[in-house]
């Protein structure tokens, strides 16, 4: 079964499909590489291959070699062309292969592709797509289960979402590709197996809007990624207790749209940002102190950090212990209810 | 092997036409030139060469945060510019002032750049393809490479047709060749076929370093590792900078893949305007270079070609007023406005920006009438 007809590739495909979040980015890609014929593929084992993850798969096929590109080994080779494509009227999407394997191209994204916009005095813009697949919970090696966001969110020019639904990720990297700026597209990789319903037909939500996705009433609970299905079965836990939890979904880490939350935490007066990143100096840290700013007033709680730990991410066989989970989620919770 | 090669030379130190079986394909393509253009090149370098002083005089006197002197390198850099045409791209590093002034660039847009109003901000398209300097080191050789993927992709080379088909050249020296993305540029070009000219200019040195420790290797023979045939020229002599581009980028044109070029030529002067050469090399080290000045060399040939007083006299008239112009302007140039910061950051609105954008302005504003 293919999910889009392949001899008529422009018409917009319509109605609900139950898909794993990897085959929903592989549709938001055929459907972006058929809307507009400047927008390109390229990274490592994309083309013959799909992609590690077979998130790219088929697409060579379908839409050649020169617009999906395996290219050569080498981070800061795929984003530094990608940039001169985009200076030649393109729209690169590329993939970096695992989160801890993107430094290699640090200087290119944060010093050039970040500034070059600002750098033209808007005279040139560099709509460059860099999808990351992160996170942990899949029992990797070194290198294969970091998040790297805030590392990413501390650079102006750049923009990052993370979507957590296959209904997300579906239109989110559409709209990442028609944005004219930079954007790391970050994929929840413990996520790309479950599967979930994708409305085809229409997205109402933003690129950078955040989101309440369970509405609940004693405390707000905010996070990104693969880290909301874990804030959804605690609040499933919590209300089996009798507490009522607000999930917010982030979306966008940079910028952070804090209407949603700022909103519900004027209602709950408490607040827990939860991530798999390391708590110092994170997106989770920047929530904290803007929510308290914000909203000051009506937390009746310290805003609390649920985190991985400041520590390289350990050995597989310890992640369950590095990384959050609904029971440290809501020890959070309980620690903010009893203030 | 390349090893066996001298490197190109047209003109000798003193001006005279080489001509005999290694310089006959180069010379082909030179006798393209007319009287005319070798006139204009002659004229570029003299007045790139006096506002690269004014610059530095500037500088001195507190004008400018820093400049980037390109004192000796003209003939590479005058040669090379003139190989290009219309449709194609050029990428600089930061030193390519005369590069720059041959496409249209206003020396004042450079001038800005130094002093501290702009972080570039000319559009390529408006200065003959010439790309915005990139300080991080090597960086550029990417973009470009980039680009060149992006002219093969669209078409724009090899279709047979040398009036139309595209080619990119990038400028970086000798310290970049150490550098990661110098090599994937190369790796990425090869693999692509990409047609892209990668025109080193080996200056001898990456600030107090020599190039002996950055290669123990002719820096020309590494191309060749990586499937790019290269060529050695002598960097001070602008007709073999002009042959040797006008070659490589016919061929990358034509579609038969990247080429690469070392120019052979010498930082005369400092680094920058914060550096001290003497901390690093005498009198001695520069005094061979000295008797192989690029402009030395093209006025004796241009004599021998007839080019008289009036013409010299000409040229050196002009390079004085362009001097003027870029002093005078430099007083005029006042300070750039704040909105700068904010504007360009994103292409599209950033609510965090223009928050930020909004605070600076009522901020500043807190302060109108009360004084």
């Amino acid at each position: 079964m293919t999910l889009i007809d392949p001899t008529a590739p422009a018409a917009a495909p319509a109605g609900v499909q139950t898909l794993p979040m990897a085959k929903a980015i592989n549709a938001g890609l055929r459907r972006a590489l058929a809307d507009d014929p400047r927008v390109l593929l390229m990274g490592e084992d994309i083309g013959t291959l799909g992609g590690v993850f077979r998130v790219t798969e088929g697409l060579k096929n379908e839409f050649g070699k020169q617009r999906v590109i395996d290219t050569p080994l080498g981070e800061a080779g795929i984003v530094g062309t990608a940039i001169g494509l985009a200076m030649a009227g393109f729209r690169p999407v590329c993939e970096i292969q695992f989160d801890g394997f993107i430094f290699p191209a640090y200087n290119q994204i944060t010093s050039q592709l970040a500034k070059l916009t600002n750098r033209h005095m808007g005279t040139q813009s560099f709509p460059v797509v860099i999808r990351v697949p992160y996170g942990g919970h899949v029992g990797a090696i070194e290198h294969h289960s970091e998040s790297p966001e805030a590392l990413f969110a501390h650079t102006a020019g750049l923009r990052l979402v993370s979507p957590a639904t296959p209904h997300d990720a579906y239109w989110m990297i559409q709209e990442a590709i028609r944005s004219d700026d930079p954007v790391l597209f970050f994929e929840p990789k413990s996520r790309y197996w479950p599967k979930g319903e994708v409305d085809l037909s229409g997205n109402p939500t933003p690129l950078h809007a955040s989101r309440v996705v369970r509405t609940g009433t004693e405390v707000t609970v905010v996070g990104h990624g693969a880290m909301v299905s874990t804030l959804l079965e605690a609040a499933n836990l919590a209300e089996e207790e009798g507490t009522s939890l607000e999930v917010v979904d982030l979306r966008s880490l940079s910028p952070i749209d804090y209407g949603p939350i700022v909103e519900s935490v004027q209602k709950t007066g408490r607040l827990v940002v939860a991530s798999e990143a390391p708590g110092f100096v994170s997106i989770s840290s920047e929530i904290a102190a803007t929510v308290t700013e914000r909203a000051f007033y009506s937390l009746q709680a310290p805003v609390l950090r649920v985190t991985g730990f400041d520590i390289p991410f350990p050995p597989a066989r310890l992640e369950t212990s590095h990384l959050p989970d609904a029971d440290r989620v809501l020890e959070a919770v309980d620690r903010a209810l009893a203030y | 092997m390349p090893t066996t090669q001298a490197p190109l030379q047209l003109l000798t130190p003193e001006g005279r036409l080489i001509e005999d079986d290694s310089t006959a394909e180069a010379l082909a393509v030179v006798a393209e030139l007319s009287d005319d253009d070798l006139q204009r090149m002659h004229r570029e370098m003299v007045v790139a060469r006096r506002f690269d002083l004014e610059a530095i005089n500037l500088q001195r006197q507190g004008q400018l945060a820093l400049w980037v002197p390109s004192l000796g390198q003209e003939g590479a850099q005058i040669g090379s510019a003139f190989a290009t045409r219309g449709q194609d791209h050029v990428f600089p590093s930061y030193r390519e002032a005369v590069v720059a002034y041959h496409h249209g660039l206003d020396p004042m847009r450079l001038i800005e750049y130094w002093r501290g109003m702009t972080l570039g901000g000319w559009d390529p398209r408006e200065v003959g393809n010439f790309h915005l300097y990139t300080l991080v080191i090597g960086a550029q050789t990417l973009h470009a490479a980039g680009f060149a993927m992006g002219q093969l992709f669209d078409g724009l080379t090899g279709t047979g047709d040398p009036g139309t088909d595209a080619a990119t050249i990038v400028y970086f020296g000798d310290g970049s060749t150490s550098e990661g993305d110098t090599n994937e540029a190369m790796i990425w070009a090869a693999s692509f076929q990409a047609p892209l000219v990668m025109f080193l200019q080996n200056n001898h040195w990456a600030i107090s370093v020599p190039v002996t420790t950055q290669s123990r290797t002719p820096l020309f023979h590494r191309p060749e590792g990586f499937g790019i045939p290269a060529v050695q020229i002598d960097g001070n002599d602008a007709l073999a900078s002009y042959a040797a581009t006008r070659l490589a980028l016919d061929a990358a044109r034509a579609g038969r893949g990247p080429r690469f070029i070392e120019a052979l030529t010498y930082r005369m002067g400092a680094h920058t305007s914060s550096d001290d050469p003497t901390k690093y090399r005498t009198d001695d080290d520069t005094a061979p270079w000295a008797a192989r000045d690029p402009l030395t060399r093209f006025e004796a040939f241009l004599r021998a070609r007839g080019a008289g007083e009036e013409f010299f006299a000409d040229v050196e008239r002009e390079a004085l007023d362009v001097a003027a112009g870029i002093r005078r302007g430099t007083f005029e140039l006042g300070e750039p406005p704040q909105s700068r910061m904010f504007d360009h950051v994103y292409s599209e609105p950033h609510p965090l920006i223009a928050t930020q954008k909004q605070w600076l302005a009522d901020y500043e504003a807190s302060f109108g009438g009360a004084a």
